[in-house]
Formats: C-alpha cells, sequence, structure tokens
C-alpha cells in the first residue's frame, strides 16, 4: 500500500469517527436542549440563554395534577414490570427447557406485541376493555404495559439462561431435587441478575409509554399522558422541568438495568 | 415426542404447563383478544352514537370511497418509506464505523449509550425538538450567526423526519452494527487482498454479507414510523393526517370506533405485507452469477 492510500485511508477512518460523533449529538441534543431549557427562564427558549430559574420546577412541584399522575405512573410501572418479568421469566424458561407442538406459535404469541404500532394496540385495548366497562381503570394500563413489555423481560432472561451449564439442573435432579426445588435453587439464582434487570427495564418502558395510557387511562393519567395535554395545548416550558424529571428516572432505570445485565456476563455460577 | 430421551428433559406435565398456561391465558385474553376484537369492530355500526354489534361493510365502504383516506394512506406509507431509506443511509457509515474502526470498548460503550434513548420518553424529546427547530429556536441561532435563515422546519417533511429519526435512529445504528460485527472478517480481507476498493468492497462484500441484518433494522425503522403520531402531528403539522393521526381523530372526537378500527386493519394489513416482502428479501440466497 502507498503512503498516499494510507494518508486516505486513515483519513477516511476518522471521518467516519467524526461523522458517528455527529450522530450521537443528533440523538442526545433533544434530551440536552430539554435539561439546560428546564433551566432557563425564557418562555420560548433559545440560545442565547436568558437567567438561570428554578421557576417550572416550582411551578410543578406545586400542581396537584403532577403529583396524581406521578402517584399513578409509578404505580403502574412497579405492577407492570412484577407482572411482565414473572410472564417472561416463565416464557423464557419454557423456551429454553421444552420442546413441544406449536411452540413457535407459542413463542410469537408471545414475542408479537412490539411489533404492533402502539396507536393500533391503544385502539384494540380501548376497545376491548370498554366491551367489558373496564376501561379507564389504572389496571388496565398495567395489563396493557404488560403485554406490551413481557417480551423484553423474556429476552432478558432468556439471554441468562443461554450462559447456564444444562448439567446444573440435572445434577440437581439427581441428587434428588424435584423440578420446583430445582428451579428454586438452580434456575431462579441463576437468572437473579436477569431478573432484576428485567423489572428496571419493563418499568422503564412502562414509565414512558404514553399511547395507550392515554387511550385507555380515562381520568387516571400517567405522567407522559400529563405531559401528552400539556403539549397540544402551547408551548410551556413546563414541559421540559417534568420531561428532565421523566428523563432521570428512566434513564436510572436502564442503566440499573444494564448494570445488573454487565454484572451478568462477567460473573459465572458460583 | 421421541426427540427427548429422558423424563428430565420432558418434565413433570404440571410443571411444564404450570409454567407455560398462563402467558398463554394472558396473550390470548389481552393480546390477541383486542385485536380480533378490532378487526370485528370494523364491521360494527354507529347508531345515535351508540355502537352497535353488527356484520355490515358500511365503515368499510365509507373510507376507502373517501379521497382523504387515501391521500393520507399514501401520504404515511410515503413518509415511512422515506424516513426508511434516510435512517438506513444516515445509519450505515456510524455503523460501519463502530463495527470496524472502534475498539471493542468503544463499540460497547457506543452501543450502550445508543440504547438510552430507546428507553426514554420519546414525547418530551419530540417537544424539545419542536423547541430546538423553531423560527426562533436554536437551531436558527445558530444559522443566523454565519449568516444564513431563518428556515421554516416545523410543519414540514424535514421536521417529520427528524422526529422519526429521533424514534429510529438509535434503533437502527445498533441493529445494523450488530449485523456488520458478525460477518466474516476473512472474507473482506481476502477481497482487500485480491484488490477490492475500500469503496466496492463495502457494497459488493459487506452489504451483501449483512444483507439479512440490514433488512431487519429497515423493516423495524419502517415499522416505528408508519404507526408513530407524535412526529408528524408535532413536527409536521399534520395537514393532511398520517393514519395514525386518522385514528386518533376518529376515536377521539367523533366516538367512530368502527371507523377508526378500519383505519387501522388497514395499517395492518400493510405491514403484515411489507414486513413479509422484506422477511422473504433477506433471506432469500443470493443468485449464482
Amino acid at each position: 500500500m502507498s503512503a498516499g492510500n494510507r494518508i486516505s485511508a486513515g483519513l477516511l477512518a476518522w471521518g467516519l469517527r467524526g461523522y458517528t460523533l455527529l450522530l450521537f449529538v443528533f440523538v442526545f441534543a433533544p434530551i440536552f436542549f430539554s435539561i439546560v431549557f428546564s433551566f432557563n427562564s425564557a418562555r420560548f427558549p433559545t440560545i442565547p440563554l436568558e437567567s438561570f430559574t428554578l421557576h417550572w420546577y416550582e411551578t410543578i412541584w406545586a400542581d396537584p395534577d403532577v403529583w396524581v399522575a406521578v402517584r399513578n405512573s409509578v404505580i403502574v410501572s412497579i405492577c407492570t414490570s412484577i407482572i411482565a418479568t414473572l410472564l417472561g421469566f416463565c416464557t423464557a424458561y419454557t423456551d429454553y427447557r421444552f420442546n413441544f407442538r406449536f411452540k413457535s406459535a407459542y413463542l410469537a404469541l408471545v414475542l408479537l406485541p412490539p411489533t404492533i404500532p402502539l396507536i393500533i394496540m391503544a385502539l384494540a385495548m380501548l376497545a376491548w376493555f370498554s366491551k367489558f366497562g373496564a376501561s379507564g381503570q389504572l389496571w388496565s394500563i398495567i395489563i396493557a404495559h404488560s403485554v406490551l413489555t413481557a417480551p423484553f423481560a423474556m429476552a432478558i432472561c432468556r439471554l441468562r439462561l443461554n450462559q447456564m451449564d444444562k448439567d446444573l439442573e440435572s445434577a440437581a435432579w439427581n441428587l434428588g431435587a424435584s423440578e420446583w426445588r430445582g428451579m428454586r435453587e438452580v434456575i431462579v439464582p441463576f437468572c437473579k441478575p436477569a431478573i432484576i434487570s428485567s423489572l428496571f427495564l419493563t418499568a422503564a418502558v412502562s414509565f414512558d409509554e404514553f399511547a395507550i395510557a392515554w387511550f385507555v387511562s380515562g381520568l387516571n393519567k400517567t405522567v407522559p399522558v400529563l405531559i401528552l395535554e400539556i403539549v397540544q395545548g402551547n408551548i410551556d416550558p413546563q414541559v421540559n422541568a417534568i420531561g428532565t424529571f421523566v428523563f432521570l428516572v428512566s434513564m436510572t432505570l436502564v442503566i440499573v438495568a444494564q448494570i445488573f445485565f454487565t454484572l451478568r456476563q462477567s460473573k459465572t455460577f458460583s | 415426542m421421541s426427540n427427548e430421551n429422558t423424563t428430565a428433559a420432558s418434565g413433570h406435565p404440571l410443571f411444564a404447563w404450570t409454567l407455560r398456561l398462563p402467558i398463554i391465558i394472558w396473550q390470548v385474553l389481552f393480546f390477541l383478544g383486542p385485536l380480533l376484537f378490532m378487526v370485528a369492530m370494523s364491521f360494527f355500526l354507529v347508531k345515535n352514537y351508540r355502537m352497535e354489534e353488527a356484520f355490515e361493510f358500511k365503515n368499510w365502504q365509507k373510507m376507502l370511497t373517501r379521497g382523504y383516506f387515501w391521500d393520507s394512506y399514501f401520504l404515511t406509507l410515503g413518509l415511512a418509506a422515506l424516513s426508511t431509506v434516510v435512517t438506513s443511509l444516515v445509519a450505515f457509515p456510524a455503523a460501519f464505523a463502530l463495527a470496524f474502526k472502534v475498539s471493542p470498548a468503544v463499540r460497547r460503550w457506543a452501543l450502550f449509550l445508543l440504547i438510552i434513548p430507546f428507553f426514554t420518553s420519546y414525547l418530551v424529546r419530540i417537544f424539545s425538538w419542536y423547541v430546538i427547530l423553531a423560527e426562533s429556536g436554536v437551531v436558527n441561532a445558530i444559522l443566523a450567526h454565519i449568516g444564513l435563515g431563518p428556515y421554516t422546519m416545523l410543519n414540514t417533511k424535514f421536521g417529520t423526519l427528524v422526529g422519526y429519526m429521533t424514534l429510529t435512529l438509535p434503533l437502527v445504528v445498533v441493529l445494523q452494527t450488530f449485523s456488520l460485527a458478525n460477518i466474516d472478517r476473512n472474507l473482506v480481507q481476502a477481497a482487500f487482498n485480491l484488490g477490492c476498493s475500500p469503496f466496492r468492497s463495502v457494497y459488493a462484500v459487506i452489504v451483501p454479507l449483512a444483507k439479512t441484518g440490514l433488512i431487519v433494522a429497515a423493516l423495524f425503522c419502517f415499522i416505528l414510523s408508519f404507526g408513530d403520531f407524535v412526529s408528524p402531528y408535532y413536527l409536521g403539522g399534520s395537514k393532511p393526517p398520517t393514519l395514525p393521526i386518522l385514528i386518533i381523530d376518529t376515536t377521539k372526537s367523533g366516538q367512530q370506533w368502527p371507523r377508526a378500527a378500519v383505519v387501522a386493519v388497514m395499517m395492518m394489513i400493510t405491514l403484515i405485507t411489507i414486513a413479509f416482502a422484506a422477511i422473504t428479501l433477506a433471506y432469500r440466497k443470493r443468485a449464482s452469477r
């Protein structure tokens, strides 16, 4: 390879890295500006920035609607994450351990929901719950969110089970443990990091979901539904303050999930 | 079941079914049930603002003979297709860099960072773009410094596209990076040794090898863009509305749930067709030359 070629290859590599950096700027710009503007006094913020303020945080802090929405969101996320993780774990184990007829149909039934546009799920859920007089309840959001997030839980637990030595469970059975005891004392402890990771991740998805929640919630608004309604009115910098709060919550959940996810990879079963 | 040799593999039926059955019941009741009911609902009638169970083609007739439905349909299809092409092209150089030009540690961090936005509020990010792209927003303020603009970016297709990419770009980069990182490096090296130029090796060796992953990434991009209502509404101005906005308008204001169901079923049919075509294309063996 000639020197000129090597230089142009090097330039190309650096060009690609610079391009990738720009792409990250695009991805994180809205998050960054939302946080910056939440501390800015301008009603219609731009640069140069106006003065620093906590005003928007004070107004949302004093707003009882926000507190109700936060409470609703917390209830929905926690319940969703528990149900989804339980369902996802059982499915992951079933897929790991058993072969049976219609297994691919079974897996499709569990894994398909995230590929269906949320707005369609929202309409379907609204109609279905209304038919049984059950729309407008918090638990109808919980049910819908569990359907949506169970596949994520399944994927996380399934990846973990992939790393397990099949002989571990057989060893437990040979030593006289029942299948239930093997589940309790071998499988579940081995999957614990994945289960915790899945609890946090499904909670994060539920905490941010607005389409289904908006259709199904009725008067029991969650935080994203409240944001949606504020945004529909007009430009209101309060959204940046609520948004920053929402970002902090969901990023914390995702990062905690990720920490358990990587713990899982480094630590082997002992 | 002949392929299982011991009792250990098949398990006690009670144990197996206790783990298997709950999610089957759950998904039938709360996933399959709602979707099938929605299909049925598209044949229901609305009388005096009340829905009546029936089997009539009135809603279908009403929606499919209206010009505004088809305007929305082709607009949505076109926007989602545009988003898929643009996002795939914009993502590719970055995925290429992450797969081939950085260390594994950097790649891990980059993928981790790209996963974060997927789990954070899309709604708030779009609102943030609304402020950034406004007539007196950040982008125009920066452009004014170098003597350009102001440009109208809100209520345009450009705005919608920025919104779609906010939703899809991180996911597409992640999926593309995975598919590129998994291809056999020896083949790329062989092409290089045989005197293949870098650009030619990208389109003649790397892209065909990573084809399946690239198409799956594009398919996800299409599905997400096609079903999104936030970007076309807040950044695109919604004139004419896209199909998801049409569903919302019909459901929320008119109480015309059956007509909204017609739109939803049309969307499902379209998506299934496109997904089927994409998957066939993705797994098709390349014809020998």
